[in-house]
Formats: structure tokens, C-alpha cells, sequence
């Protein structure tokens, strides 16, 4: 556990606020219940085979790659995708779920095309980041993945490095189809509910809808800046 | 740069913006692109209004306890091993930030996009502490090795250059030989600044929402430059305007779909990252070290008077994409890194009238401003409120203005004046009239006639006619 960290003029500038405010200052809030709440209603009666469609019809939108696959034959997609996707070097997540869906064996079965695959490795802290930058495929499991926007969140750990999802040219992101929701309302509720119970939030969590973009050179969409150039679902039927 | 940019007065601002015909056509056609897309995206939610609604009440209760809500976050941020300070002032902010930096022996800072670091003017003291700082969000990167051009857009910062402007700047500066293709123009770009990521000791990021209940920032992003910047380097800062903040993870969600949706259409941008913290035990990637900065520069003043919610602001320029007048004479001619209606309401109440009482009256006040904002800022009533305190407290009312509105009241104080004053403008006017159209006025009319014509005062007044017909009527 580490230290508690330093907080430096909070008291003077506080107090700055309350007098401008016109009061004193204030230790203690209720937050009020919103009258208005138009983001529980979107998607709200949609059936996991409905918010799969809106999913994929988002995708469309955001330049992302869309494969669907049952649990069985994810160990034989995702190294033909890499193939085809031209990967000569990968690195995934050390995250339980590889072996749950029979993709531990993917160093061994991709060696034989002389594809480098690297599992993140908290014990050796430099080479994951060396290897990340000059990747061709980064490969995580999505943690909760949001129908109406396209994007798949990302809860930072151990195992789960931040730039598996970021360094590497093409993003593979695989998708339980059970972790889909309608929209990132739900994905807030569940980290407030951690809050409230006292739980740790993930020092990082990142919704990631596609590839990296700009328009800041004439307005026109560039796809791939510092970002993955191109990003790849693979939605996948629960084990 | 801080919040000013240039030196020169007003009009020669807005008369090199209404010069500038790339420019022009440039921001007419962002803005007509930015504006459809949020119309596309709030018709495809349904119900915008309600979303509207939610966004002002959630602005408007933590404003009202920001004191509260500040605490909060401090106090969550210290316990996840992170340090916060609170700056008054620019000069406290900077100092903090570069004595940090100092103490780490950092030589190379990479950012990602943040207005409050231009505003409080952070590059420019990291770069007299010896650092070498780099903009990494493609816009910005563009304008810093441009040396330093000032950004006209708070979204799209490049938006008055054209792509073989950019070719041009890469090629003198950089010694690029491609061509003005925006997507190797970008490639390009990715190269160049990936070297620096990996090189970075390191990052300074802005913020668009704190979280106070778990001391988390979120960032809004593109291009992948933010989640670059709290990724690799060992130290990340991050710098926030004090009303960058709400209560909880359930606010930040609802403020970042409309602040995507009102900036740009999109239902999210490629990514948003929340960040609580330095990285955990046995992390690998993400920063050891933390820092947030809460910057006042101001704001407080605003808090308690009748422009407090200007703070509401989550700025998207939705206000800038549909101004009229922003159209035709650009970001610049604002003088100030804010622009557009946010910019005339925002800039006087953080950098005074003394250098910016013009920018309340770059408005019409049609108030689609007003219409477009996302948590229901009454924008056009602010300008107008700018004005009146310009003209009675302060006694500051631009020159033509003064001029011609004692003209209007000696014209106007009795029938006769009245009288003698609309019976000779027919004549003092006549000289300049061409076809019944003047194309070159004199005195307060020359800068309307400089780009258009005026009709010229017609010999017969309404008050003859009314008086020959009532006499013809009377027969």
C-alpha cells in the first residue's frame, strides 16, 4: 500500500470559494435526485441479440472490423485473423479469460509462422513496453462493452496493461457477448456502486470506441494517429 | 501564449480575419460540419431536451458547492498516493509544475491538449526551466512548430490552416517530403511524436472531468496522445480549471455523451480515459508519480455574481460552430484562446475590460448561442449583460459606439432637432450616394460601407408623406 499523498493551499483557496459563494464553507452535500434521466431510456428494452445489432451498426460507423464467433472456434479464428490481418508480432493481456477460452496456446501455435507472440509480464517492467511499441496486433478482452456508442471498457490490473490496447498498430478486442450493455450509464453505475461500497476504482479505465482519429487537418477524417491504426470485435458467444 | 494572443487592437484583429478568405471558407465549412453533426446527433437521442436539462442541473448544483465537491476530490486523490495543489494564481501553478518537474531532472514534457495550460502559460515557463516541452495533439503540434501560431478553435486548434500549410511548416521546419495528403501528413506526425512518448520523463494533461467521489480525471480524446501521455512517462501532472469537476462517475457519464455529441456528433470520442491516481502495485504501465493542479486564474470572481454560470461551460464549442459572427472574422480576431460567444462571455470576466470590452459586442445577441449550448448557458444574455456593466459601471463604451449614440440623443432630445437632423441627411449624404446606394461613407458609416453598400436616405420622409396624405385625407 503506499503513502498517502500531499495536498498543498486547500484551506485559503477554499475558503476563497465559500466567501465569493457568499456562505461558509460546506462539509457536508446531499446530491439530489436529477429530475431529468433520458439516459436509463436509451436501449432500455433491448434484448442481448438486439444490443449484438446495435453493436455491429455502430462499427460500421467507427471504421472497426466486426467478427462473430462461437466459443469453440475462437483458439482457431484469432490466429487466422492474425494472419490475415498481417500480424508478425503480438502482445495480449495476462488476463485469466486467454485460458478460459483455450487461447493460451497461442505462442506455440503461432511460432511456426515465425509470429512473436509476448504475454504482459509484470515481473519484467521495461521489455513489456519495448515490445508493445513495435507490435503489429495488441489483444485484450473487453471488460464491459457498450452497444450504442461501439466501445469496449478496459479495467487497468496487474495482468492488464494499458498498452496492450494502445501501442500496437491493429487492436484485437475480444467480446463476451455477456459483458455487452446498452450504453456507458450502466458501466458508471457499476464503478459508483464500487465507490460507495468502499472498493478500489482501476487506476485506469479506458472506453475505447475504434481506432485512434483526427480531423484536425481540414476537417477531414484521418484514421490512425498515435493510437491503433485499425481495430478489430471479435464478439464471442459465452463459455 | 497566455489567454492573449497578439497585441494588436480589435479591429485590425477582425479586419485581417475578414481578409483572410481561407480562413474564412475554412470556418464556414467547420462550422457547418460541426453543427449538422450535433443536430444529427441530438435528433438521433430523441429526447436532447431532457439530456439538456440533466446536463444544467448537474452543472448548476456543483457549482453552487464547488468549495465541497473540491475538497472531495483532494481528499480522494491524496489517498490513492497522489498530491494536489491548489493554485490561486497562474504564477503559483507554474512554479509548482516546474519545480516538480526540477525535482525529477525531467528535460523532455510531452502534453496532451489543455486550454487552462495555455491559458496560465505553462509551456513557456517549463521552457525557461531548461524542459523541452512538446504538443502532442495534432492540432497543437501543428501550431508549436509553426512557431507557436495562437489556435483559433477549441476544438479543431489548426482550423485556419489549410493542408498545404501544413506541408509547408513540416517541410521548412521538419524536412518532410511527402505531400499535402492529410493521412501521410498524419503518419508522419505519429513518427515523429512517437519518439518523443517513448522518450518523455514527463506528462502534462488538462482535464474535463474530475471525479470527486474517487479523485479520478477523465480525459476526452481522439488521436491516442492523452492515453500516450499517461502511459509511458514516470511523472504525469495534470492541470485543471477548478470547475472541471462533478460529484460522481454518474455525472461524468451523462456531462462526457453530451459533450461529445455537442462538440463533434460523435456518441463518444475514440477514447475516454479515467485516471485515479499513479499506477498500482505491480502496474507496469502509467505513471509512479501524480500530480493535480486546480486552478482558480480568476474564476472565483465569477462565483456569486450574476455570470456564474459562464463555470457551467464544458467546453465543447458548440456556441463557437453556430455564431454568425465567429463565422466571418475567425478565432483570432478575439484575441484571446477562448473565442467565439463562450470567449466574448469568458475572456472580460477573467482578463478584464481594460483589454477586452470590444468582445461583448462581437455578437448580434441572436442567441443561437444560447440555443446550441449543451447545459442551457443563457450566453446572448450574458453579452448583453457585459454590456450594460461596460457602459454603467464602467463608463467604457467603445469609441463609435459613445459617438454615435450622443449623435442619436442631440438628434433625437427635441421634434426640431429631429426635424432639421433627418432633412439634411438626405443632403450631407448625397455627395456619397451613387444610384440611391452609398459605397464609400464617411465617419461611423465607413466600416459598414467598406464591405457592403447602404441605401441612401430618401429625400421623402415618412413624416411628409404621413403629413401630405393626412392634409389629401382631410379634403
Amino acid at each position: 500500500m503506499m503513502g498517502a499523498g500531499q495536498v498543498y493551499n486547500r484551506n485559503s483557496f477554499l475558503d476563497n470559494l465559500a466567501k465569493n459563494l457568499g456562505r461558509d464553507r460546506r462539509r457536508q452535500v446531499e446530491k439530489p435526485a436529477w429530475n431529468h434521466n433520458p439516459q436509463w431510456d436509451v436501449l432500455k428494452d433491448a434484448s442481448p441479440d438486439e444490443l449484438v445489432e446495435v453493436l455491429k451498426q455502430q462499427c460500421l460507423r467507427i471504421h472497426t472490423d466486426v467478427h462473430e464467433t462461437v466459443s469453440a472456434e475462437l483458439p482457431s479464428l484469432i490466429p487466422h485473423l492474425i494472419k490475415e490481418y498481417g500480424g508478425k508480432s503480438v502482445v495480449t493481456w495476462d488476463d485469466p479469460r486467454f485460458d478460459e477460452y483455450g487461447l493460451s496456446g497461442l505462442t506455440g501455435e503461432l511460432s511456426g509462422d515465425e509470429i512473436a507472440v509476448h504475454v504482459w509480464d509484470c515481473e519484467v517492467v521495461e521489455e513489456n513496453l519495448a515490445f508493445s511499441a513495435t507490435a503489429d496486433v495488441g489483444i485484450t478482452f473487453s471488460d464491459a462493452t457498450l452497444a450504442e456508442s461501439g466501445t469496449v471498457v478496459l479495467f487497468s490490473d496487474k495482468g492488464k496493461g494499458r498498452a496492450v490496447s494502445l501501442l500496437p498498430v491493429i487492436y484485437f478486442a475480444i467480446i463476451p457477448k455477456s459483458t455487452i450493455v446498452p450504453r456507458m450509464t450502466q458501466v458508471a453505475k457499476q464503478v459508483h456502486d464500487k465507490v460507495e461500497k468502499g472498493e478500489p476504482v482501476p487506476s485506469c479505465v479506458n472506453f475505447i470506441s475504434g481506432p485512434s482519429n483526427s480531423a484536425d487537418i481540414e476537417m477531414n477524417l484521418i484514421v490512425g494517429v498515435h493510437g491503433p491504426v485499425q481495430a478489430v470485435y471479435i464478439i464471442v458467444d459465452d463459455k | 501564449m497566455a489567454m492573449k494572443i497578439g497585441d494588436k487592437p480589435f479591429k485590425e484583429r477582425v479586419s485581417d480575419g475578414i481578409g483572410n478568405s481561407f480562413m474564412r471558407g475554412a470556418v464556414s465549412s467547420a462550422q457547418g460540419r460541426l453543427r449538422s453533426g450535433r443536430l444529427n446527433a441530438a435528433e438521433e437521442l430523441g429526447n436532447w431536451e431532457e439530456w439538456r436539462k440533466l446536463g444544467e442541473e448537474i452543472r448548476a448544483h456543483t457549482i453552487e458547492n464547488l468549495d465541497y465537491y473540491l475538497e472531495l476530490l483532494s481528499e480522494n486523490v491524496t489517498k490513492r498516493g497522489g498530491h494536489v495543489f491548489f493554485a490561486e494564481t497562474a504564477e503559483e501553478a507554474n512554479e509548482y509544475i516546474t519545480n516538480v518537474v526540477k525535482k525529477k531532472n525531467g528535460k523532455k514534457v510531452v502534453k496532451s491538449k489543455s486550454m487552462v495550460t495555455e491559458e496560465i502559460n505553462l509551456n513557456e515557463a517549463l521552457e525557461k526551466a531548461g524542459c523541452e516541452v512538446i504538443e502532442s495533439d495534432l492540432g497543437e503540434w501543428i501550431l508549436q512548430v509553426d512557431d507557436h501560431d495562437p489556435p483559433s478553435h477549441i476544438v479543431a486548434p489548426a482550423l485556419h490552416k489549410n493542408k498545404e500549410q501544413i506541408r509547408d511548416v513540416f517541410r521548412d521546419k521538419l524536412g518532410y517530403d511527402k505531400t499535402e495528403k492529410p493521412e501521410e501528413l498524419a503518419l508522419f506526425a505519429r513518427e515523429k511524436l512517437r519518439e518523443e512518448f517513448l522518450q518523455a520523463d514527463i506528462g502534462v494533461t488538462g482535464c474535463n472531468f474530475a471525479i470527486a467521489e474517487s479523485g479520478t480525471v477523465s480525459l476526452v480524446t481522439n488521436e491516442g496522445n492523452a492515453r500516450m501521455v499517461t502511459t509511458i512517462p514516470k511523472t504525469q501532472i495534470t492541470v485543471m480549471g477548478m470547475e472541471r469537476i462533478v460529484p460522481t462517475w454518474e455525472e461524468m457519464e451523462v456531462l462526457v455523451s453530451m459533450l461529445t455529441r455537442a462538440a463533434v456528433g460523435q456518441k463518444l470520442t475514440s477514447y475516454i480515459t479515467a485516471l485515479t491516481g499513479p499506477k498500482q502495485e505491480g502496474e507496469v504501465d502509467g505513471p509512479e508519480d501524480f500530480h493535480l493542479v486546480i486552478v482558480d486564474n480568476g474564476r472565483s470572481k465569477i462565483l456569486g455574481t450574476a455570470f456564474q454560470s459562464i463555470l457551467h461551460c464544458i467546453r465543447c464549442a458548440a456556441c463557437i460552430n453556430v455564431c454568425p459572427v465567429y463565422r466571418h472574422v475567425g478565432g483570432h480576431s478575439y484575441g484571446s484562446i477562448y473565442p467565439g460567444p463562450v470567449g466574448a462571455v469568458l475572456t472580460p470576466l477573467l482578463g478584464g475590460y481594460e483589454d477586452y470590452k470590444e468582445l461583448p459586442y462581437a455578437s448580434t445577441l441572436c442567441a443561437a448561442c444560447t440555443e446550441a449550448c449543451p447545459v442551457k448557458i443563457p450566453l446572448h444574455e450574458h453579452l448583453l449583460r457585459h454590456r450594460q456593466e461596460i457602459v454603467e459601471k464602467e463608463g467604457k463604451a467603445p469609441i463609435f459606439e459613445n459617438l454615435s449614440m450622443k449623435a442619436f440623443s442631440m438628434g433625437t432630445a427635441s421634434p426640431s432637432m429631429y426635424n432639421i437632423g433627418s432633412k439634411l441627411a438626405p443632403k450631407a449624404l448625397g455627395a456619397f450616394a451613387k444610384d440611391d446606394k452609398i459605397s464609400d461613407g464617411p465617419g461611423p458609416l465607413k466600416n459598414w460601407t467598406e464591405i457592403r453598400e447602404f441605401p441612401a436616405p430618401k429625400k421623402d420622409r415618412f413624416r411628409d408623406l404621413y403629413k401630405k396624405r393626412k392634409k389629401e385625407r382631410g379634403k
